[in-house]
């Protein structure tokens, strides 16, 4: 292999010690797990809150101890952090980091004092939201969209210091955010080995370097509202604080536009679910590929599709407002770009399944993962044509037809893949190998147990039940077979969050127990499999960088030896 | 090559093959082109917040009749013009060949950034001084919070600019020319806003 | 093979379940007919969509599984089969967004005719005001709120005098006649939502949001808060009562107005309210015809 230009414009940073190596570390790996392991703690107990919310929903006044102030609380903390706290830490910032570099054959992120920054940063702004819980008053319970005015003023739990530890705790993850991201944009387009052209990269990096882009774009967004809210809330501006009668009196806060906030929430929020769900689709089409022992099936249109997701994401926001008071005009715009957003989505859908099809499927456990999440992505996916329909969303929003949608949508899809690419490159990360009875154990139940759950969500809200409800009381169109629902899905969540045990205890004993993996157990084609260590090294690659010869899928291809054939071989 | 033609590409065809170009633009001006984009679109987000808080937009529902503008002091003025010398010293800095001229000229032109600083200080003393509070008006409201972020803005550059010369690295002192460029046009756009409006 | 037959017994379960689920649409109880045809449209391509797409799948991998001897077929891609994809979606997509966009279009374009009622609310209840005789709502807003005037009404707008108040009650209806509910929030967001009626908007306090409907069954429904508003969210809960035009007119004649709470005012009280509301005459909010 010969060297190439990126070889020596980079002097890598060598650690010089135990703690320049795991703790202030500048190498990608090693900051893509603190990254990780940060998240899914964060997660977990969001994981723990939601478990909290159901128990209230199906026994409700059986646990004196969660008042409504509490489910408020439980219900926001829970939304927020599993959207950005983990969803977004975890795709970009773990998987991100971890794979880029590898993926597109570099040394390590262009940057990586700032990567590493970038970590610090995250985890100080993880640190300031979990103070929420300690301030007095609590976290914030105005729900995960915050919306003003009802954030800041009496009445909504934590509006005096819960909001507060929560604004300033998104400002810092932005600027965690921000530096990671320019990272990992600037990686995927400056420090490609020789021979890795756009067109070759795995999807995984398209996905991931697209939603990097959407996500420096709609962050400042966040920024700019939770300043704003923040000099609403201690300086006594009105950016968003109309005239209002708050406990008896008159505020002295004059013309604010609540609107206006939302607008600016939901030009962040609407990207979001795509920065959350891109990665996703990038994940998820490469372990399609390498367990179906299939190229991905029509790679150009899958990239152009997540670009063109990602640019039409930028139009769609206020489809989330529909009945939020903006000039109803806005409906027919909206609707119409959220459902051209479709096709794209449902090409990718397609090419999955076609991708399958006639494959040589190998049942692995990663790849049950990747079933799964088609068939739940493509049940949120459609249930989500109902709400983007204008007219259709205004029965539905703000039921529990909503909650099904998006659990289904960017929750539970989300969280399949993230399943299956821990499992998948598990044993490239640690040199391990999982246990894959306790694996398989932990799909059937997380996959089956989130359907039970979130399918009948879907009919209590045509019905109409309503969501962010603490007690749905006495109410004479809700029969008491919705109680009976609830108990169910109370149920099915509290054995959903059990099994993730296994899951857990898989991957902390194999850490430590499990069998040496092989460099390349699954036989991918695509770089990271290919480092002359397992786990790679710092600086990945020993003396000379990886050279490019062909595309991240060239399975079975005919007249090849063997059923793949790495992205190093020069073609015959 | 064109981005289309790259994107059109079929890479599992031979003829794919082929060299990456060999003069990449360096990671930090890639890396300052993407920060400048989040940037701007920072600032782009606050002048739609800006303009339909002010009422521009009364006809989609929003009141907005108690906006009441600012003057605006000699001082903005004043300040315009040290921003400008001093993005006129960093293109001095940007385009020296002798690495001492650079410096120099660098030198000066975070001086008088600091200067613009210090002057956007005392603007904000002599409003308050005038009773223009911050939670009087929203005009008051925005243009602290946008000549605030612009001020951090500039503080980062100026961190920027003490790393670079600490490093004497000629490169980065180039980039942080462009940086003062993109500041002053954000500048000139937001004063241009709070003038006329 | 296992999961194929999951997935396949998933989408057979998921068609049960619609079949005989006991949770469905509440009885339409308003002219909005064409939102509930727009979500069976909806329903029936998005259900037509979910069962071929995954019972393709289950196919696939049965048929496809791996097995000795057996190997995948490369295939970069398939431009014919890729378009004709992208055509039949984008008819199913367009099939779909027609009824959507022709029910909003309905929605948004209140009748000329159409009755004014307005619903305001505040942290945790609904109050409604009727515009009395002449048919206009009085201008009101929060500046103008007192002890004595709960709704805000400005005291010198002439229209608002004759307009009927039901603070913390029932709001009452006549079944057939189209109505325009204007929608005012004291404090928080607020959303005004009858399940029955299919429509729904918030309540944002600084504007004055609105939708309109005809009511055609006569009842009793709940109205619910639909936006989350505080602690109390759960709990704000109002009653709508449809009834004959009749019914209507004799309840609406017991209603009390703004000037005979006026009248039952001490003199001092409206001097300092008539004072407060002539400090505020700038940017003055307009009645609402």
């Amino acid at each position: 292999m010969a060297t190439t230009l990126a070889d020596d414009l980079r002097p890598l940073h060598h650690p010089r010690s135990w703690l320049t190596k795991y703790v202030w570390s500048q190498d990608h790996k090693v900051i893509a797990i603190q990254y990780s392991v940060t998240a899914i703690l964060i997660g977990v107990v969001a994981l723990i809150l939601s478990a909290l919310m159901r128990l209230q929903l199906g026994f409700p006044g059986l646990f004196p101890s969660i008042q409504p102030d509490n489910y408020l609380q439980f219900v926001s903390m829970h939304g927020m952090i599993m959207v950005v706290y983990l969803l977004t830490a975890l795709l970009l910032g773990g998987f991100g980091n971890y794979l880029i570099p590898l993926m597109v054959g570099a040394r390590d992120m262009v940057f990586p004092f700032v990567n590493m920054l970038s970590y610090w940063l995250y985890l100080l702004s993880v640190i300031v939201l979990v103070a929420g819980f300690f301030v007095p008053g609590g976290p914030t319970g105005a729900g995960w969209t915050l919306y003003p005015p009802q954030a800041i003023t009496e009445g909504t739990p934590g509006h005096q210091w819960g909001i507060a530890t929560m604004l300033v705790s998104l400002a810092i993850f932005v600027a965690a955010f921000t530096m990671g991201g320019l990272n990992y944009v600037t990686t995927v387009l400056q420090a490609r080995t020789k021979g890795m052209t756009l067109m070759r990269m795995p999807l995984s990096v398209w996905g991931i370097f697209t939603a990097s882009i959407m996500g420096l774009l709609a962050f400042p967004a966040l920024f700019v509202a939770a300043i704003m809210m923040l000099f609403d809330h201690f300086a006594g501006t009105s950016f968003f604080m109309p005239t209002m009668q708050s406990m008896g009196r008159i505020t002295p806060t004059e013309g604010g536009s609540p609107l206006l906030f939302q607008h600016l929430f939901w030009f962040f929020g609407h990207p979001e679910v795509y920065i959350v769900a891109l990665p996703a689709f990038g994940i998820v089409s490469d372990l399609i590929s390498v367990h179906a022992r299939r190229n991905i099936f029509g790679y150009r249109m899958m990239v152009w599709a997540i670009v063109i997701i990602g640019a039409l994401s930028f139009v769609v926001w206020a489809h989330h407002m529909y009945v939020s008071g903006m000039n109803p005009y806005f409906g027919f715009f909206f609707a119409t770009s959220t459902l051209i957003i479709a096709i794209p989505t449902a090409i990718k859908v397609y090419n999955w399944l076609l991708t399958l099809w006639r494959g040589n499927i190998h049942m692995r456990v990663p790849m049950l993962f990747a079933i799964a999440f088609i068939f739940t992505f493509i049940h949120g996916g459609l249930s989500g044509l109902f709400l983007g329909n204008v007219s259709v969303d205004v029965p539905l929003s703000d039921t529990f037809f909503v909650v099904a949608h998006f659990h289904m949508v960017m929750g539970v899809s989300p969280v399949l893949v993230i399943f299956g690419a821990i499992y998948h490159w598990y044993p490239k990360i640690f040199g391990r190998m999982w246990n894959e009875t306790l694996g398989k154990l932990h799909f059937w139940i997380t996959f089956l147990g989130v359907y039970a759950i979130f399918l009948p969500m879907h009919y209590l809200g045509i019905l109409g039940v309503p969501r962010r409800y603490y007690a749905l009381g006495e109410t004479a169109f809700i029969p008491e077979s919705v109680h009976l629902a609830n108990e169910w899905i109370t149920i099915a969540a509290l054995i959903v969050f059990a099994a993730q045990g296994l899951f857990f205890f898989n991957m902390i004993w194999s850490l430590f127990r499990g069998p040496r993996a092989d460099p390349n157990p699954w036989g991918a084609a695509s770089l990271e499999w290919l480092t002359p260590q397992t786990p790679p090294a710092h600086g990945n690659w020993g003396p000379h960088l990886p050279v490019v010869y062909r595309w991240a899928y060239d399975y079975s291809v005919p007249g090849a030896a063997r059923d793949f054939i790495p992205q190093t071989e020069p073609r015959a | 090559m064109s981005l289309f033609t790259r994107l059109a590409e079929k890479s599992w065809e031979p003829k794919s093959d082929r060299d990456l170009p060999p003069d990449r633009p360096s990671a930090g001006a890639v890396g300052l082109s993407a920060y400048v984009a989040v940037a701007c679109v920072m600032f782009s987000l606050l002048v739609a917040a800006y303009v339909m808080r002010m009422g521009l937009h009364s006809a989609m529902g929003h009141m907005g009749s108690d906006w009441v503008p600012m003057p605006d002091p000699p001082l903005l003025w004043i300040n315009s013009a040290v921003l400008v010398g001093s993005s006129i010293a960093w293109e001095v800095a940007r385009r020296a060949r002798a690495q001492g001229r650079a410096v120099r000229a660098s030198i000066a032109g975070a001086a008088l950034g600091l200067c613009f600083l210090i002057g956007q200080w005392m603007l904000w003393r002599h409003y308050q001084a005038a009773g223009y509070y911050l939670a009087a008006n929203p005009a008051n409201a925005f243009f602290y919070l946008l000549t605030a972020l612009h001020g951090v803005h500039i503080m980062g550059g100026l961190g920027a600019a003490g790393w670079a010369l600490i490093g004497g690295n000629i490169r980065h002192i180039r980039l942080c020319a462009l940086y003062w460029h993109f500041l002053l046009v954000i500048w000139i756009l937001l004063a241009g806003l709070l003038v006329s409006t | 093979m296992p999961i194929a037959v999951a997935i396949a017994l998933l989408v057979l379960g998921s068609v049960a379940f619609h079949l005989f689920s006991p949770w469905w649409r509440t009885p339409l109880a308003s002219n909005w007919g064409s939102i509930d045809s727009a979500l069976d449209v909806t329903l029936w391509i998005c259900a037509a969509a979910f069962i071929l797409l995954n019972l393709f799948m289950a196919w696939v991998l049965v048929r496809y599984r791996n097995r000795p001897g057996h190997k995948a077929h490369y295939e970069p891609e398939n431009a014919t089969l890729e378009k004709r994809l992208t055509f039949w979606t984008a008819i199913g997509i367009a099939g779909m967004l027609a009824p959507g966009l022709v029910a909003w279009g309905k929605y948004v374009s209140v009748p000329k005719e159409a009755a004014i009622v307005e619903a305001v609310g505040q942290q945790w209840q609904w109050s409604f005001r009727y515009p009395g005789p002449d048919g206009v709502l009085g201008a009101a807003a929060v500046k103008y709120i007192s002890p004595d005037n709960v709704l805000g009404l400005d005291p010198l707008d002439p229209y608002g005098r004759d307009d009927l108040l039901v603070e913390a009650g029932d709001l009452h209806l006549p079944v057939g006649k189209p109505v325009k509910i204007v929608l005012r929030s004291k404090d928080v967001l607020h959303d005004f939502y009858v399940p029955e009626f299919r429509a729904k908007m918030d309540l944002v306090p600084g504007i004055v949001t609105y939708f309109w409907m005809t009511p055609t069954k006569a009842g009793t429904y709940d109205i619910l808060c639909a936006e989350l508003c505080g602690t109390g969210h759960h709990e704000m809960r109002g009653k709508v009562v449809v009834e004959t035009p009749k019914a209507f007119a004799e309840w609406q004649a017991q209603q009390t107005s703004f000037s005979q709470i006026l009248a039952d005012m001490p003199q001092a009280a409206i001097s300092i309210m008539l004072i407060k509301a002539n400090a505020c005459t700038i940017s003055a909010p307009r009645s609402i015809r």
